[in-house]
């Protein structure tokens, strides 16, 4: 009972990372450095949560919150894509924008109670033992966080789509070269990852919490961005780093129950430390990081330069 | 000197923003000008919503009197000292600050601004223009103690808690021994999630402390989300700063209510009349500034242990320290039949016996 409660809290606290994580990945790829991360979940999670209760269907708040994260990332990719603007200063700005915003729009939604996004228990796999009730008894979020990281782990090396969106990020001038329009393939990338954000956002206010409350997102937009770089921008290590995250916080929640002996601040500082140590060790590998760092990272591309 | 102008504008722009600052209109000279700051925001639904509502409260009583500003989400060191230098340079006559985290920086800021009041909630530091305050929040914890005591069946509470110091060490102490005087066999399992607020992370340990056995759910954090988390799972729990019913009608047993009101609407009126003063206020059950929001979701028999200990209290009859109090040692700390002197409740660092968990360093 505790260990299956345990896993199905680890879930829950590793999917919104998850999501926001494997959407900058693929900005990340395209060459476009977004640290508007958690401006785009916090916008996901007012919007989907605002949507949700006028609607009374979880779902439409789902969608509603993707499109406020395309939204958002929309904006960056007009700012930092089509007017070269510097990235790092657009995707901060775009993070205060974000938090500003939906305090702004949530104003009404604080005190009320929302709409849960109920589970979709799939049938046989839900009764195995452990692992069944914290996989496959959950909302849809769940599932398709899991469906992006495959699918995009597919698209990325087995497809041309996915060839042409990395030698993008490599090399945006001769990409341009062999006629790829760049801006059009980033300003893409941008809008999809600006979708994960906002489906990370949604999870938390229609999830992991019913309710909208201002700051909710406390930082998870940037440990997306750090699990990103950890996991040298490949999809299955990514996954690995976010969910090593959601089950440190898990297990130091539970350890510090069970009144195991260490100080609080530092059963806190737990889940960064052991993320970014395992991050750390699995990116030690200089060759693999070499080759897997998008070499146009956060550089602006003008085509007539 | 345009191009100056306009960044230092961007850039004070940018800091409202960021800090969310809801200005008044210029007052003349007669009018009090009142800020506060918030550790949280407003919208918390606990300790700064607690406050802000005092405000309001304050605003409505005084009329013409009062204006008043506020900064809310002010994170507790540099930015505190930045906050509240900038509201001190836009004349405010007097600036509550209202968590323990803004001691130091309203001690700095206060020497360099003489003429401005400044008003710290629940610290221990106090200078000539510096005043703090405080309320018997641990009175309300000793009757949540109660309640929980005779309510749980499992015999197992969980207490979720921000950071370790002295305020939400004693409400732990009273919590337990308002307990254990109803339940000597009631455990308590406590996780520090080292913040005030964030209501995802409050989730996930309310939810680690119902899979390790706990059926009822005390906090001392500012969010909601632990009774919504309870109430899924068809468990109880208590609110804390205000009213959390709403969010959970089927788990709210009770919550503690945080009336800050009578308070600033004093201190406001004595800056008007010239009459403030330095000191160290306390309020308590009995002056109304620590109350209960209505009891529910228990057993009757409960609802009145619950109303005969609030009675007591505001009586002088109860006092939740009250010997023999022996700390996690065994040794005896309140002898039997004294009471705790105040300044070991407000500087309390020790657990009492009964709580099977190491204290926090």
């Amino acid at each position: 009972m505790l260990l299956e409660g345990i896993l199905i809290t680890i879930v829950g606290a590793a999917t919104p990372i998850v999501l926001a994580a494997i959407g900058e990945l693929v900005v990340e790829r395209s060459g476009v450095l977004n640290l508007g991360v958690e401006g785009m979940m916090i916008m996901g999670a007012v919007c989907a949560f605002g949507a949700a209760l006028a609607t009374g269907n979880p779902y439409a708040g789902i969608v509603v919150g993707a499109a406020a994260g395309v939204g958002m990332a929309l904006l960056f990719g007009l700012f930092t894509i089509y007017l070269a603007s510097n990235q790092v200063a657009t995707g901060l700005a775009l993070t205060l924008l974000g938090l500003g915003l939906a305090g702004l729009i949530g104003e009404d939604f604080v005190g009320t109670p929302g709409v849960r996004l109920e589970a979709i228990t799939i049938p046989g796999l839900s009764a195995i033992p452990f692992i069944g009730p914290a996989l496959f008894d959950r909302d849809i979020l769940v599932y398709l966080s899991f469906a992006i990281v495959a699918g995009v782990a597919y698209v990325m090396f087995r497809t041309r789509a996915g060839l042409v969106l990395r030698a993008t990020g490599e090399n945006a001038e001769a990409s341009h070269a062999l006629g790829r329009d760049v801006r059009l393939i980033r300003l893409a990338a941008v809008a999809f990852g600006g979708a994960c954000a906002g489906l990370g956002g949604a999870y938390l206010s229609l999830a992991l919490t019913a309710q909208w409350t201002e700051g909710m997102t406390a930082g998870r937009g940037w440990i997306a961005l750090a699990i990103v770089v950890f996991a040298t921008w490949l999809p299955g290590r990514l996954l690995v780093g976010a969910y090593l995250f959601g089950g440190v916080i898990i297990l130091q929640l539970h350890g510090q129950a069970l009144g195991i002996n260490v100080p609080p601040q530092a059963m806190t500082m737990m889940p960064y430390l052991a993320t970014i140590i395992a991050l750390v060790i699995l990116s030690r590998n200089q060759a693999l990081m070499r080759r897997n760092t998008p070499a146009a990272l956060g550089r602006a591309f003008v085509p007539d330069r | 000197m345009k191009k100056v102008t306009s960044s230092l504008l961007a850039l004070g722009t940018a800091a409202a923003l960021s800090l969310g600052v809801v200005a008044t209109t210029q007052a003349d000279d007669e009018t009090i000008q009142a800020a506060f700051v918030y550790v949280g925001p407003v919208s918390d639904h606990g300790w700064s919503y607690a406050h802000d509502q005092a405000r309001l409260a304050m605003e409505a009583e005084l009329g013409d009197m009062v204006e008043t500003t506020y900064l809310e989400s002010v994170s507790e060191g540099a930015d505190a000292v930045r906050a509240l230098e900038r509201l001190a340079r836009a004349g405010n006559d007097i600036i509550f600050a209202t968590s323990f985290g803004y001691m130091e920086s309203v001690g700095e800021v206060a020497e360099r601004f003489p003429d401005v009041k400044f008003e710290h909630a629940t610290g221990y530091q106090s200078g000539e223009n510096f005043a703090n305050y405080n309320g018997h929040f641990y009175e309300g914890r000793y009757v949540l103690g109660k309640i929980a005591g005779l309510e749980t069946e499992s015999n197992t509470i969980g207490y979720i808690a921000s950071y370790a110091i002295p305020e939400v060490i004693s409400g732990i102490n009273s919590f337990m021994l308002g307990a254990q005087s109803v339940n000597p066999d009631v455990e308590v399992k406590i996780i520090w999630v080292n913040t005030w607020y964030d209501p995802p992370r409050e989730a996930e340990a309310a939810n680690a402390l119902m899979d390790q056995g706990a059926d009822i759910l005390v906090q001392h954090t500012d969010s909601t989300a632990q009774l919504q988390a309870a109430q899924e799972r068809g468990l109880r729990g208590f609110g804390n700063d205000s009213d959390m019913g709403a969010f959970a009608p089927d788990a709210q047993l009770t919550s503690i209510v945080n009336n800050w009101a009578p308070y600033y609407v004093d201190r406001v009126r004595a800056v008007a009349d010239g009459t403030w003063e330095t000191g160290s206020a306390m309020g308590s059950m009995e002056s109304g500034m620590v109350q209960m929001a209505p009891f529910a979701n228990m057993a009757p028999e409960t609802q009145a242990v619950a109303e005969e200990t609030m009675a007591g209290i505001i009586a002088g009859e109860i006092h939740p320290f009250t010997g023999p109090i022996y700390n996690q040692d065994g040794e005896l700390v309140v002898a039997e039949g004294e009471q705790a002197p105040l300044d070991m409740i407000l500087g309390m660092n020790f657990y009492i016996q009964g709580i099977d968990d190491a204290y926090p360093n």
